[in-house]
């Protein structure tokens, strides 16, 4: 039966190669057919060895790893519109290959015996199915292998793409051209370069390429005054273009680039200047590709136009991470890199936000994150954190501008959202009318949770106090700031309500100095790291930092060590909280990265017993950080 | 004495018998292993006496998997149409679409239900809607075990005194929430799937928490 929901599946799958090369006809016949999948994360959907499904599957949404057991090493990664779990439209056999969902995932599972029509008949589909098959990778076009699909059945092993086969992988280029007429003023080329934030432009002649304009010629030819500004395009461009076929491995096309010393290749359709141009690669699309470069990554969040494509980067930032990681690089330089390319691709975010909506903001305004992001602790995907304030405006206005914040935020946040970060289960997003506030508004808050300090105060701005700008104006934040503390200085009661919050967190280690585990839910007899270590942490140095004044530093570590700083007799307890924060820190980023997850609860037994004997000793610092804290602020007296 | 208490049967239809006699088994304790009916109909209006079903769409959901070839969509044929009701839900008088009467309608989808447990947002008004049209043909009420998403939903927000719970959580929300596309809203099947993608993602969550079991949803 023809339905809503088949004709709903049809639409998606005609998008994606194979069936792009079936009709829509037919994929409505066939979609009646196919089975809609939810895995959570980390489901299995196959394992290696299990016998085959009379399904093969494609990603709606989420993510789908492929994986070897021996290694546990990801061969490949399928996103929306990839398809997977090709093995037994191919052979009678079982898995090679193991399949899993990475992200929380919707699957379309498509019945290998309703498809098997279109295999013999469609000669695109038995191409792709074959690449897709044998390489594994999602571009099997560019392999330029050819072969047919059921007149006979080769031996086909599944050969994953390792990181020293890197090079032969074929090259991503963009196809979208910045291109020019040969007669364009330079003004006007120069301007188009900088809107698209390209580094060359491509001059066509009837669509076919007949020279290169780069930012090294602009300099050269123009800045030196051997031509005037006035010059056209075809004065200063660089000819003849060199050319080269589309299919090409990054191997190549770095060789060509450093045969040539040119710096951008452009690809014709049959690799000679005489065919139509399709797509130019750029060094830095070569650098993308190889990928780890936190400055190349920042290039590309600055660039990107679609969340898509930040998305991506995030997992090329997450595998920077573990690079980093594995290098063993102190943590406070890993924290700084990693917290900028997040805030960057949170800024990203946000201007494409802004670009959506039709009108421009009415007034100033800045974005804030709030909790670990706040802090420059986020490294790993966790939940989102935010709020906005924005200028003061009169009362009748005050309605209209909210709403348009509102609407920013509720996009903005839905943006992150996709990009992965996880909405906030407590609603703490500027999408949430209670946290989109005017500066005003944001002072009387915050001055009331300062002079009414009860449980529901504390926990607010214990949240809020270490809110960190993102995007908008400076200025606006700083004054809030400056509120904060002077207020807080005229209640000092307050302190001791934060300290006694800070306080209140479960100590992690019990009463022979073992681990504490959680009793029930669902993370029964696992270790809460967040919780029972680094809550006592991060809350303490937030007290301590408030009530010395001290602004604008909101990173734990940087804190203590400051704290060090003003504090000398406490020196050697506040050096030794900064130290147990990081290793805390790079323990549960290590434990988030294995587990692909937040890192926050542990399972005790696959810790070594080293790995343990640290933890252990960081629970001494934070017990005698808490013995400080409530000697220092008497919250005994307050408990008591 | 006896017989004097005893319900008085009524003579209904072979099809409402055939029904009623799959109630005669237990439901498995499982939760994969339970069949759940994800229905939403569109109706001329919400007064129950007055107003009719115009389409019910419904999807069978097991083990986390929705076969589209066991999925239901019916499109009735009902006399009065009101047209102010024709703008909400889309569904125009002229649409091509094959219509049934009422009565093959009721009978077609207590075929397909069975004694599956049946989930719509906003559950009673769709299977007061439906009891309703039952009513009508002289048959008594759905006897399946009924789940609605906007109340499941209210269970999977946490408790924190920084949040404050919604009386009432509209389908649009949910879809917002759980980052489902609303192509197809105000279809009936249209609306009856992104509740059951809905309704996954709160079974999901559920079963994280303390004690869950199957018998817990419907409690």
């Amino acid at each position: 039966m023809k339905n809503t929901i088949s004709f709903r599946v049809a639409d998606f799958i005609k998008n994606y190669p194979p069936f792009n090369e079936i009709k829509l006809k037919d994929l409505e016949e066939l979609s009646q057919e196919i089975k809609i999948i939810y895995k959570v994360r980390d489901a299995v959907i196959f394992d290696e060895d299990e016998k085959a499904h009379e399904y093969f599957y494609m990603v709606h949404k989420g993510a789908v790893a492929l994986s070897r057991n021996a290694d546990n090493e990801i061969v490949d990664l399928c996103d929306e519109g990839d398809i997977f779990g090709l093995r037994p439209l191919m052979a009678n056999e079982d898995y090679k290959i193991g399949a899993k969902a990475y992200e929380e995932s919707i699957l379309y599972a498509i019945p290998i015996s309703n498809f098997k029509v279109f295999t013999k008949s469609r000669e695109g589909v038995s191409n792709f199915l074959m690449e897709s098959f044998a390489s594994n990778t999602r571009n099997p076009y560019s392999v330029g292998r050819k072969g047919k699909l059921f007149q006979e059945s080769p031996e086909i092993s599944v050969t994953p793409p390792t990181n020293d086969l890197l090079d032969l992988q074929s090259v991503n280029y963009s196809k979208k051209l910045v291109s020019c007429a040969p007669d364009a003023t330079i003004k006007a080329v120069a301007t188009n370069m900088t809107k698209k934030k390209v580094g060359a432009m491509l001059v066509l002649k009837d669509k076919l390429p007949s020279g290169i304009i780069t930012d090294k010629d602009l300099r050269n030819k123009i800045a030196t005054g051997k031509f005037p500004i006035t010059a056209r395009a075809k004065d200063i461009m660089s000819s003849p273009v060199i050319t080269y076929p589309t299919k090409m491995t990054l191997a190549q096309a770095q060789m060509a680039m450093m045969k040539s010393g040119i710096s951008h290749l452009c690809l014709t359709q049959d690799g000679t200047p005489n065919t139509e141009a399709i797509g130019i690669i750029s060094k830095h699309d070569i650098m993308l590709e190889l990928g780890n470069n936190p400055a190349v990554l920042m290039k590309a969040i600055n660039r990107a136009r679609k969340l898509k494509k930040i998305k991506r980067i995030r997992h090329s930032i997450m595998s920077l991470l573990k690079g980093y990681l594995a290098q063993n690089i102190p943590l406070t330089l890993i924290s700084k890199i990693i917290t900028e390319l997040n805030d960057a691709c949170i800024k990203r975010v946000i201007n494409i936000s802004l670009n959506k909506i039709d009108s421009t903001p009415p007034v100033k305004f800045a974005w804030l994150a709030l909790g670990s992001q706040g802090r420059s602790e986020q490294l790993l995907h966790t939940d989102q954190d935010n709020a906005l304030i924005f200028e003061d405006v009169p009362e009748d206005e005050l309605g209209n501008t909210k709403k348009y914040f509102i609407e920013l935020s509720k996009r903005v946040t839905k943006g992150l959202h996709e990009i992965g970060y996880e909405y906030c289960p407590a609603e703490m997003m500027a999408s949430n009318p209670e946290w989109c506030l005017s500066l005003t508004e944001w002072k009387e808050r915050t001055q009331h949770w300062i002079t009414n300090p009860g449980k529901d105060e504390v926990l607010l701005s214990s949240i809020f106090f270490d809110y960190n700008h993102t995007y908008g104006n400076q200025d606006l934040v700083q004054q809030l700031t400056a509120h904060i503390l002077s207020t807080t200085q005229k209640y000092p009661i307050f302190f001791v309500h934060l300290a006694s919050g800070a306080l209140q967190n479960p100590s992690p280690s019990g009463f022979f100095r073992s681990f504490l585990v959680e009793e029930d839910g669902a993370h029964k007899d696992f270790f809460d790291l967040k919780r029972r270590a680094l809550m006592p942490l991060v809350e303490g140095a937030r007290v301590l930092v408030l009530s010395n004044q001290v602004k604008s530093i909101n990173n734990t570590a940087e804190r203590f060590e400051k704290l060090a700083e003003i504090e000398p007799n406490n020196q050697e307890l506040f050096l030794a909280c900064s130290y147990a924060t990081k290793a805390l820190l790079k323990f549960r980023t290590k434990q988030g990265l294995l587990h692909n997850d937040s890192g926050r609860f542990i399972s005790l037994d696959t810790l070594s017993k080293e790995e343990k004997i640290k933890l252990k000793r960081t629970f001494k610092t934070i017990k005698e950080l808490q013995e400080l804290l409530k000697i220092r602020f008497k919250v005994a007296n307050l408990v008591g | 004495m006896i017989s004097f208490f005893k319900k008085r049967k009524k003579n209904y239809p072979d099809f409402w018998v055939q029904y009623a006699s799959k109630f005669e088994t237990k439901l498995p304790t499982e939760l994969q292993k339970v069949r759940f009916v994800v229905l939403d109909t569109e109706t001329t209006g919400f007064d129950y006496d007055n107003d009719r079903i115009l389409s019910i769409g419904a999807l069978s959901l097991q083990n986390n998997t929705i076969a589209i070839n066991q999925s239901f969509e019916v499109f009735l044929d009902q006399h009065f149409y009101h047209a102010k009701n024709i703008e909400i839900h889309g569904i125009m008088q002229e649409e091509n679409k094959e219509r049934i009467t009422e009565i093959e309608a009721l009978m077609f989808f207590l075929e397909f239900i069975e004694d599956s447990i049946l989930v719509a947002h906003h559950a009673g008004f769709d299977i007061k809607m439906i009891n309703e049209a039952l009513k009508r043909h002289g048959m008594p009420n759905l006897k399946n075990k009924v789940l609605d998403t906007s109340i499941l939903y209210k269970r999977t927000l946490i408790k924190s005194p920084l949040l404050i719970p919604q009386e009432q959580y509209t389908l649009d929300q949910l879809a917002e929430k759980f980052d489902i596309s609303t192509k197809d809203r105000h279809t009936a099947l249209g609306d009856a799937y992104i509740t059951a993608i809905a309704f996954i993602k709160i079974v999901e969550k559920l079963k994280s928490t303390k004690n869950f079991s199957v018998k817990k949803l419907w409690r």
